[in-house]
């Protein structure tokens, strides 16, 4: 018996028992880390081939399957990784919105420059790693969790937005927002250290009984740390979701990088900070909501109105969108004011919207920036109306859905965030949002009307509206560039001229993405039921709230 | 035949004139506004007069989770404004169809939009789509304006729209406000039906400052003085074919507006704000006369005029009787039958006056013009509501309303009779008579520029010689519509017809000022 036995014991008592992992809930996130993974490997390749094709190919088919498996979770509400991280319906509408904005930015850097010189595979895997960092930022359950996916985010996109790396602004877009973006962390990681000392706990659910029980003499509610931590969150948050006063480094950042990741930045991570927004304020902190309620509400006002006002003088039709994002962020933020169910919903159906809208409004910048050197200067956009309809439009749908015209999905949006602020008692906000919807006016209709209203200059006869332009010529020497690299660059054709025969179109997926994102404008603008269904799944996540 | 058709075919129309040639979707147009005209004859034919309630409903939920229903219908209020449209529409787009535009099929894709918004506003029954089409409406006009007007015409077109929305955007904050107050408040679940928020009235604090909302908005719209800013430079701007149905239909939507959702919905505010509103009223009459009577440009003294008889059609709808009311929403119709045709004789004379619409450069144009000449008499004598044109009808009642609730107004207003008298024969005297002026070239009025003017002349005289057509269908619910505001500013309502409005709760409730009720007693 002994030895055989004893063996047995052996290995019965080393057998370690691990934890239960729930593979299906975790999916999206073990689909998108081995799909950056993968994309990056594959990237090192030296065929050419693999790298320009085959990588995006992969990233797209990637971001399909993480959507897949998020829809496949809908309903199943789970708390995973020892209670690190919620799987709840409003994170994975958040995750939707995250995937659809990383296609978007895919298909709109297929030709560009930035992919070229940042190496395809580095470029498109620290877009899955943004997106990563991002769904761990909104399913955070622990303060731990969510600094994580705060960073996880944000890092990437540095070095994303210097990308364009010959391109000086490009790099200085990629420095400021590191300089301004950690500031921003530091001070978000202060204020989380505050509150665990307050509370005693990292765990949301655990603070959130702290905050509530108040108790004698104050309690928890009169403490100063706790206040001064919710105070530094709020910066921290307000940081990443451009809120004014934090927003001074959105316009340049956003001129600066490349578009396609503009694109990305002004739809996802704003997506991201909103819902973190969400998921703090209106999970952790929802007991001290009085004291909170009326500051973040100033902050909102006070966005909408510097966004609107900042928007009015640019001759950019980049800066223009940027300041645009911030005051739409203002609008975004009443509704994580209010703390009601209802408020939620409507942050989420706005946030979905905006989505779209900006999708086509940004994919229009990128095609008018291969195709002509004025790039997004607003009044290069003359007479786009009568030379190149297939861009007018989805930019003047785009336009009017963001100024809240009825027949566009901004309107409902716009409706259902008045409605969640009338029923909270914020009526005041309300006022504040159409007020800045009445300003923000002056900035989309001049765009409109330099598009329809205005003769288009002269076009020189070498170059058919809809050819693709790059620069020709010797470009600027990057450090650590090598004379053979660019010579290679050169033979494949990419930096000519491209010649085009006639009725093709010179870039079929950017016109995609924006004609399908200016058709959801109007769609969903007209029938928003499927919209709707949606973002009620978000918001029966929230138990508990009013 | 459902509502729905008759809204939503101008913009099929449109949509698919986008696909055609340029050579074809004039005439495709054309064709397409005169079938929505038979059709809003035939509603107009079917329509059972002495019914107070809705006719040709159609409900169903459009957004249920906002409780914004899809609900149309037709009824005394807007049956008739509805056939003033189909029709304005269909002579402008008959005018324009005889001329070379510039991207054509975007010029008719855009009359076709702003066409089914605005049959959209009138025939909607749901607060939340009033307002989506209410602001939805000036949008093609944005575009009208800016891409086929003259002059500094973006300016001018960016300037009427950012006015417009201004107002319009209160009122959406306003409209949601009432939807949310009303169930809140009550205690239902959210809705915005029209007929479901008249059983949930709102405490006096909130009735006033939606009010203020949902004036702002129309005032700015019709416009009445000192909203009228945009006024003179969008009019001058906008083609001939564009300012005939913008003066013509949009103004009346806004005061449509006042008589289908703020008397109704607010009758405390609305007597609480009944001289303010006549009183503004009363300063557009004046003003707006006087600006007509001293102003040289030909298309400017009709726009002036236009603001002159909005005051009146206030004045109407603010002294709170029925009477006044149907002399307003019979003014509405023939205000939108007068003032097309004037805006295209403007653009006939200013042709024979060497481009300029400048009455200093006319006169004498009728020489050899006599048919001109008949049709804008008849236009113009229409317009100072000479005795026996229907307009006199309109204004007689109108002052007659005004007169029983408050008299210095209305003698006040009388100045603004005897004004139109003025300024109307003044446009034409010195257009047409008096020494021919040297850059005239006259010439008889072709079949081109007749067809903006022959059929809304017909109907003119047809009105003149039997206005009862243009009252009849809305009596009953004028009645109705006005019946709670009238209560509470002291004048007594037929019982009756308070009881078929199924508020007959408000003989209870409001016997507040007028002491004693008309027997209704305590009984629900």
């Amino acid at each position: 018996m002994s030895i055989v036995t004893t063996h047995a014991a052996l290995v019965a008592a080393t057998r370690i028992k691990g934890p239960h992992i729930d593979w299906l809930a975790l999916s999206p996130f073990v689909v998108l880390s081995v799909g950056a993974l993968i994309v990056l490997l594959i990237g090192l390749l030296s065929s050419s081939t693999a790298r320009r094709r085959v990588v995006p190919t992969l990233t797209l088919v990637t971001l399909g399957l993480a959507i897949g498996f998020e829809i496949a979770r809908f309903r199943h509400s789970n708390l995973i990784l020892s209670g690190a991280l919620q799987i709840d319906d409003v994170a994975l509408v958040l995750d939707l919105i995250f995937s659809v904005a990383a296609i978007a930015a895919v298909l709109l850097s297929w030709r560009g420059r930035a992919a070229e010189e940042a190496g395809h595979g580095e470029y498109h895997a620290l877009l899955l790693f943004s997106v990563l960092g991002m769904t761990v930022l909104v399913s955070s359950t622990n303060i731990v969790t969510l600094f994580l996916g705060f960073e996880l985010l944000s890092i990437p996109l540095y070095v994303l937005c210097a990308s364009e790396a010959r391109r000086e602004v490009s790099l200085e877009s990629g420095l400021k927002y590191l300089v301004i973006g950690s500031v921003g962390s530091a001070t978000l990681a202060y204020g989380l250290a505050l509150v665990y000392g307050a509370t005693g706990s990292t765990d949301f659910s655990v603070i959130a009984a702290a905050v509530s029980k108040g108790g004698l003499f104050g309690g928890v509610l009169s403490d100063p740390m706790l206040l001064t931590g919710i105070a530094l969150v709020m910066v921290g948050f307000a940081f990443k979701a451009s809120v004014a006063p934090f927003h001074q480094w959105t316009p340049d950042v956003y001129e600066g990088a490349p578009t396609p990741i503009t694109a990305f930045m002004a739809t996802a991570t704003k997506a991201a900070a909103i819902g973190v927004f969400l998921r703090f304020f209106d999970v952790a902190a929802i007991g001290a909501q009085n004291k909170w309620g009326p500051w973040l509400a100033a902050l909102a006002a006070f966005t909408i109105i510097v966004g609107n006002v900042g928007a009015l003088g640019q001759s950019s039709l980049k800066r223009m969108l940027a300041y645009s994002g911030i005051a739409q962020a203002g609008y975004m933020l009443s509704g994580v004011v209010v703390g009601t169910r209802l408020g939620i919903q409507a942050t989420v159906f706005y946030l979905a919207a905006y989505l779209l809208i900006n999708l086509a409004a940004f994919a229009v910048v990128v095609a008018r920036e291969r195709e002509s050197p004025e790039g997004d200067d607003i009044s290069g956009l003359a007479g786009l109306g009568a030379t190149n309809p297939g861009l007018a439009w989805p930019l003047t749908i785009a336009m009017l859905a963001l100024a809240g015209i009825p027949g566009t999905v901004g309107f409902i949006g716009k409706f259902y965030l008045i409605r969640a602020l009338v029923a909270g008692d914020y009526t005041w906000l309300g006022i504040a949002i159409v007020i800045g919807s009445m300003i923000s006016l002056g900035y989309y209709l001049r765009v409109v009307a330099t598009i329809w209203m205005r003769r288009a200059p002269d076009v020189p006869a070498d170059r058919a509206p809809g050819q693709v332009r790059t620069p020709t010529g010797p470009l600027p020497v990057i450090a650590g560039g090598s004379p053979e690299a660019d010579a290679g660059l050169e033979a494949s054709g990419r930096l000519g001229a491209g010649e085009l025969e006639p009725g093709q179109i010179a870039q079929p997926e950017v016109a995609v993405v924006a004609i399908v994102c200016a058709g959801a404008t109007i769609f969903f603008g007209i029938i928003p039921t499927p919209l709707f269904h949606l973002v009620t799944h978000a918001g029966q996540a929230f138990a508990g709230l009013f | 035949m459902s509502l729905s058709i008759l809204i939503w075919l101008p913009l099929v129309v449109g949509l698919v004139g986008l696909a055609l040639p340029r050579a074809r979707v004039g005439r495709w147009s054309a064709l397409g506004s005169l079938v929505t005209l038979g059709i809003a004859i035939s509603f107009l034919a079917r329509f059972k007069t002495g019914h107070a309630g809705l006719q040709f409903t159609t409900d169903k939920v459009w957004i249920s989770e906002l409780g914004i229903h899809y609900k149309l219908g037709l009824d005394g209020l807007n049956v008739l404004l509805v056939v003033l449209t189909a029709l304005l529409f269909s002579v402008s787009i008959g005018w324009s169809s005889q001329r070379e535009w510039d991207r054509p099929q975007l010029f008719y894709f855009h009359l076709g939009l702003a066409e089914s918004a605005v049959l959209g506003a009138f025939c909607a029954q749901d607060l939340a789509l009033f307002v989506a089409l209410f602001d939805l409406m000036l949008i093609p006009f944005y575009f009208l304006t800016g891409m086929w007007g003259s002059g500094d015409r973006v300016r001018a077109t960016t300037k009427l729209v950012i006015y417009t929305l201004v107002g319009s955007f209160l009122m959406l904050v306003a409209a949601i406000a009432t939807g949310v107050l009303a169930s809140s408040e009550h205690g239902t679940s959210l809705t915005f039906v029209l007929s479901q928020l008249r059983a949930l009235p709102l405490s006096h604090t909130s009735q006033e400052w939606i009010f203020l909302c949902f004036a702002a908005a129309f005032l700015v719209k019709m416009p009445l003085v000192p909203f009228h800013g945009w006024l003179p430079d969008a009019y001058k701007s906008m083609p001939p074919p564009v300012v005939a149905v913008f003066s013509g239909v949009l103004s009346k939507v806004a005061a449509y507006g006042f008589l289908r959702v703020v008397l109704p919905l607010f009758p405390f505010a609305s007597v609480h704000y009944q001289t303010l509103m006549l009183l503004t009223a009363l300063v557009s009459i004046i003003y707006a006369t006087s600006l007509a009577f001293t102003t040289n440009d030909a298309r400017l003294v009709v726009a002036y005029s236009s603001v002159a008889q909005l005051g009146f059609i206030v004045l109407g709808i603010f002294s709170l009787r029925p009477t006044g009311s149907q002399g307003a929403l019979l003014q509405m119709v023939n205000h939108g039958l007068v003032t097309a045709p004037l805006f295209f004789i403007v653009a006939a004379l200013a042709a024979r006056a060497g481009g300029s619409e400048d009455l200093r450069a006319m006169g004498g144009i009728a020489v050899r013009a006599p048919a001109l000449a008949a049709l804008f008499l008849i236009v113009g004598l229409a317009t100072l509501a000479i005795p026996g044109s229907s307009n006199f009808i309109g204004e007689f009642l109108i002052l007659l309303g005004v007169f029983q609730s408050k008299l210095a107004v209305s003698v006040i207003a009388f100045l603004g009779v005897v004004g139109a008298a003025y300024y109307a024969l003044r446009l034409y005297i010195r257009s047409m008579h008096n020494r021919v002026s040297p850059s005239v070239d006259s010439r008889e009025i072709s079949w081109r520029e007749a067809i903006g003017v022959v059929p809304l002349v017909i109907v003119i005289l047809v009105l003149a010689l039997y206005p009862r057509f243009g009252l009849v269908r809305s009596e009953r619910t004028v009645q109705e519509t006005v019946a709670p505001a009238q209560l509470l500013a002291g004048s007594r309502p037929a019982a009756q017809a308070l009881r078929d409005a199924g508020l007959s709760g408000f003989l209870v409730a409001g016997s507040i000022r007028s002491g004693a009720t008309t027997g209704a007693g305590g009984t629900p």
